[in-house]
C-alpha cells in the first residue's frame, strides 16, 4: 500500500467513522434517557436518503404519508383522551407541523437538492417521538430485553415501510459540495470535508444544547435518575419523546450525507445502524468520549479492511466487540468484585 | 386544625404487584405542620409516600389543596414535593444544576424567581453554595441530604414529604436537618415527614401517626405520643415494655 492510497483509504474511513459516531450518539442519547436500543435508527437513515433523492426527482415520498396518518392517529388519540379538558396547545404539534411540511412539500420547490434534504430532515425526524409514542410509551417500564426485542420487530416494520414507499432499488442524493480540493498530488473530496465538518458541528450544538439549556439538563437528568426526574416534575413521557427526536434526526441527517458517496437501499440502514452500535458498545454505552473513538476506529478499520480483503470487511469490524465486550464484562467483575 | 387540610389521604390501599402492602390508610396534613409517620421496617412507611405521590398504583382518594391528586409531576407542580430514602440526586451533574432542575415546574417564572429560590436555600445551607460547581457524586452523606432538601425547596412547594431523612447520617448532622425543617415549618412549610428515628421525628412534629403492617394503629398531638407508655417502649426504647 503505497502512502497515497493509505492516505485516501484514512480520508474514507473518517468520514464513514463520522457517521457511525453521529450514529453512536443518537444510540446513547434514546438509550441512556429510555432504556431502548434503537435497531431502527438505521432504517431511518435509509428511509431519510430515500425520501431526500425522491424529492430531488421532483416526486413526493411515501414517508410524507406515513408521517400524516401517524400525526393524525396520534392527533385523534390525544383528543379522545383529553375529551372535554382543552389543552389546545398540547395537540398543535401534532397538527401543525405535519401540515406545514405536506404543504412545503407539494408546494416548495421540492427538486433543489437544498430544500430536498431539509425537508426529508422534516418529514423523518418526528417519526422517532411517533415511535416513540405508538410502541414504547405505553411499555416504558417494561425491562430492557422486551424493549429490545420491540426495537427489533420495528426494524422490520420500518424496513418495511421503505420497500413498500422506494422499492427495492438503492438510490443516492447530490452531494452537498460537489467540489474536489487538490493538496499537492492528494484530492480530497468536498463532500468527506462536508461530513466532517456536519458532524463537528453536530457535536458541538449537542454539546451546548445538554450543559447550557434547561431542556438539555432535564434530558441530562431522566438519564442520570428516572425517579428523581419524576420528582421535579420532568415527565418522562415526554423526555422520551425528545431523545427518540434527537435520535431521528441524528439518524436523517447521517443518511442525507452518507447517501451522497452511496447509493442507498431501504435494507441498508440495519448494517450500518449496527456499526453505530458496536462504536456505541465500545463507549460501554455510557461513555460519549469512548463512543466517538470507537466510530472512528470503525470507520478506519472498515476502510482498511474493505482494501485488504473486501470480503471480511464487516468480519473485521464485528470481531472487534469480541475483544471489546471482553475488555468490558472484565471490568465491571473486577469492580464489582472488588 | 382548621378549615379543609392541606393533604387529605381517605382509606388509601396500595402495593406491589399483588402484594399489598397498605390497608385503608386515612390521615391529614395541614398546612404550616409538621406530621410525623413512625413504625417499624416494614409497616409501609416508604410505600405510603410513594402512594400518595403517584409513584405506586392506588385505591382511596388522595387530596391536595382541595383537588383530587393526580400524576407525579402534576402533583409536583401543584407544590407537592418528595425527598425519596435513596435521595435520587442528578450524581454526575453538578450541585447548582441540580438545584435549578429542583425548579422544572416553575421554569416559566423567570431568571429573577430561580435566583431568589436559588439564594434562599444557599442562606439555609451554606455548604450547598461552597460546592455549587462539584458534581453530586463527590458531596458527602449529609451534603447530599442538604441537596436533597434543597432541590425540592427550589420548587417553592407547600408541602415537602420526607423519607427518612436521618437515614445513614451523623447525629449532629441529622439534628442540623431537623433544626431546618422547624424553621422551614416557621415559614409556613407543611412537612409530611416518615421516620425511623421516632424521638427525633417526635420531638419537631406537630401530629403523628403510627404505621403498623399497613394500618394506622394510633395517631394524636406528638408530644402526646412521646408520652405514650407504649409508644415509649416500642419506639424510643424507654420505660416499662408493655
Amino acid at each position: 500500500m503505497t502512502p497515497f492510497v493509505f492516505l485516501a483509504l484514512l480520508q474514507d474511513g473518517l468520514a464513514t467513522g463520522a457517521i457511525y459516531l453521529l450514529l453512536a450518539v443518537g444510540l446513547l442519547i434514546a438509550f441512556s434517557v429510555t432504556r431502548v436500543i434503537f435497531v431502527p435508527q438505521g432504517d431511518l437513515l435509509a428511509l431519510a436518503t430515500l425520501t431526500a433523492a425522491q424529492l430531488e426527482s421532483g416526486q413526493v415520498p411515501g414517508t410524507l404519508w406515513v408521517l400524516d396518518a401517524l400525526a393524525a392517529l396520534a392527533l385523534l388519540l390525544d383528543l379522545a383522551r383529553l375529551r372535554g379538558r382543552m389543552r389546545w396547545r398540547a395537540l398543535l404539534p401534532w397538527a401543525l407541523y405535519p401540515a406545514a411540511v405536506t404543504l412545503a412539500a407539494l408546494f416548495g420547490p421540492r427538486a433543489a437538492p437544498w430544500f430536498a434534504k431539509l425537508l426529508a430532515l422534516g418529514v423523518i425526524t418526528p417519526l422517532g417521538p411517533l415511535i416513540w409514542r405508538f410502541a414504547f410509551r405505553p411499555v416504558a417500564d417494561a425491562p430492557v430485553l422486551t424493549l429490545l426485542i420491540l426495537a427489533t420487530a420495528l426494524h422490520f416494520v420500518v424496513a418495511g415501510v421503505g420497500m413498500v414507499a422506494f422499492g427495492p432499488d438503492g438510490a443516492s442524493v447530490a452531494p452537498l459540495v460537489a467540489a474536489t480540493l487538490l493538496l499537492g498530488p492528494f484530492a480530497v473530496s468536498g463532500q468527506s470535508l462536508a461530513i466532517l465538518l456536519c458532524c463537528a458541528a453536530l457535536v458541538l450544538a449537542l454539546r451546548f444544547f445538554f450543559a447550557a439549556t434547561l431542556t438539555g439538563r432535564a434530558l441530562r437528568a431522566a438519564a442520570s435518575d428516572r425517579l428523581g426526574a419524576r420528582l421535579v416534575g420532568i415527565d418522562a413521557a415526554g423526555s422520551g419523546s425528545r431523545a427518540f427526536a434527537l435520535a431521528a434526526f441524528i439518524a436523517a441527517l447521517s443518511g442525507i450525507l452518507i447517501g451522497a458517496a452511496t447509493p442507498i437501499a431501504y435494507d441498508a440502514g440495519f448494517e450500518i445502524g449496527l456499526k453505530g452500535f458496536v462504536a456505541a458498545i465500545i463507549g460501554g454505552l455510557a461513555s460519549y468520549p469512548a463512543a466517538a473513538a470507537g466510530a472512528v476506529l470503525v470507520g478506519v478499520l472498515e476502510s482498511l479492511g474493505s482494501f485488504w480483503s473486501s470480503a471480511y470487511r464487516d468480519v473485521i469490524v464485528f470481531a472487534l466487540l469480541i475483544p471489546v465486550l471482553a475488555w468490558l464484562s472484565w471490568r465491571s467483575r473486577g469492580a464489582g468484585g472488588a | 386544625m382548621t378549615g379543609t387540610p392541606l393533604l387529605a389521604v381517605e382509606g388509601l390501599h396500595a402495593g406491589y404487584g399483588r402484594v399489598s402492602v397498605l390497608h385503608g390508610v386515612s390521615l391529614s396534613v395541614a398546612a404550616g405542620r409538621i406530621v410525623a409517620i413512625v413504625g417499624p421496617n416494614g409497616a409501609g412507611k416508604t410505600t405510603l409516600m410513594g402512594a400518595v405521590m403517584g409513584l405506586l398504583p392506588r385505591r382511596g382518594t388522595v387530596h391536595f389543596a382541595g383537588a383530587e391528586a393526580g400524576a407525579t409531576e402534576d402533583l409536583v407542580a401543584a407544590g407537592a414535593v418528595l425527598v425519596p430514602e435513596t435521595r435520587a440526586l442528578f450524581t454526575d451533574m453538578s450541585v447548582a444544576d441540580n438545584l435549578l432542575l429542583g425548579a422544572w415546574t416553575r421554569r416559566r417564572a423567570g431568571r429573577s424567581d430561580r435566583d431568589a429560590a436559588l439564594g434562599e436555600v444557599f442562606a439555609l445551607f451554606p455548604r450547598l453554595g461552597e460546592r455549587r460547581h462539584q458534581r453530586a457524586a463527590t458531596l458527602s452523606g449529609g451534603e447530599r441530604q442538604m441537596l436533597a432538601l434543597g432541590r425540592a425547596l427550589m420548587a417553592r412547594p407547600r408541602l415537602l414529604l420526607l423519607d427518612e431523612p436521618s437515614l445513614g447520617l451523623a447525629p449532629r448532622i441529622v439534628a442540623d436537618i431537623f433544626r431546618v425543617l422547624a424553621r422551614l415549618r416557621a415559614q409556613g412549610l407543611a412537612i409530611l415527614l416518615v421516620e425511623q428515628n421516632a424521638r427525633a421525628a417526635l420531638a419537631v412534629a406537630d401530629h403523628a401517626y403510627v404505621l403498623e403492617l399497613g394500618t394506622v394503629v394510633l395517631h394524636g398531638e406528638a408530644a402526646a405520643l412521646a408520652a405514650d407508655a407504649r409508644v415509649a417502649a416500642t419506639y424510643l426504647g424507654t420505660g416499662a415494655p408493655a
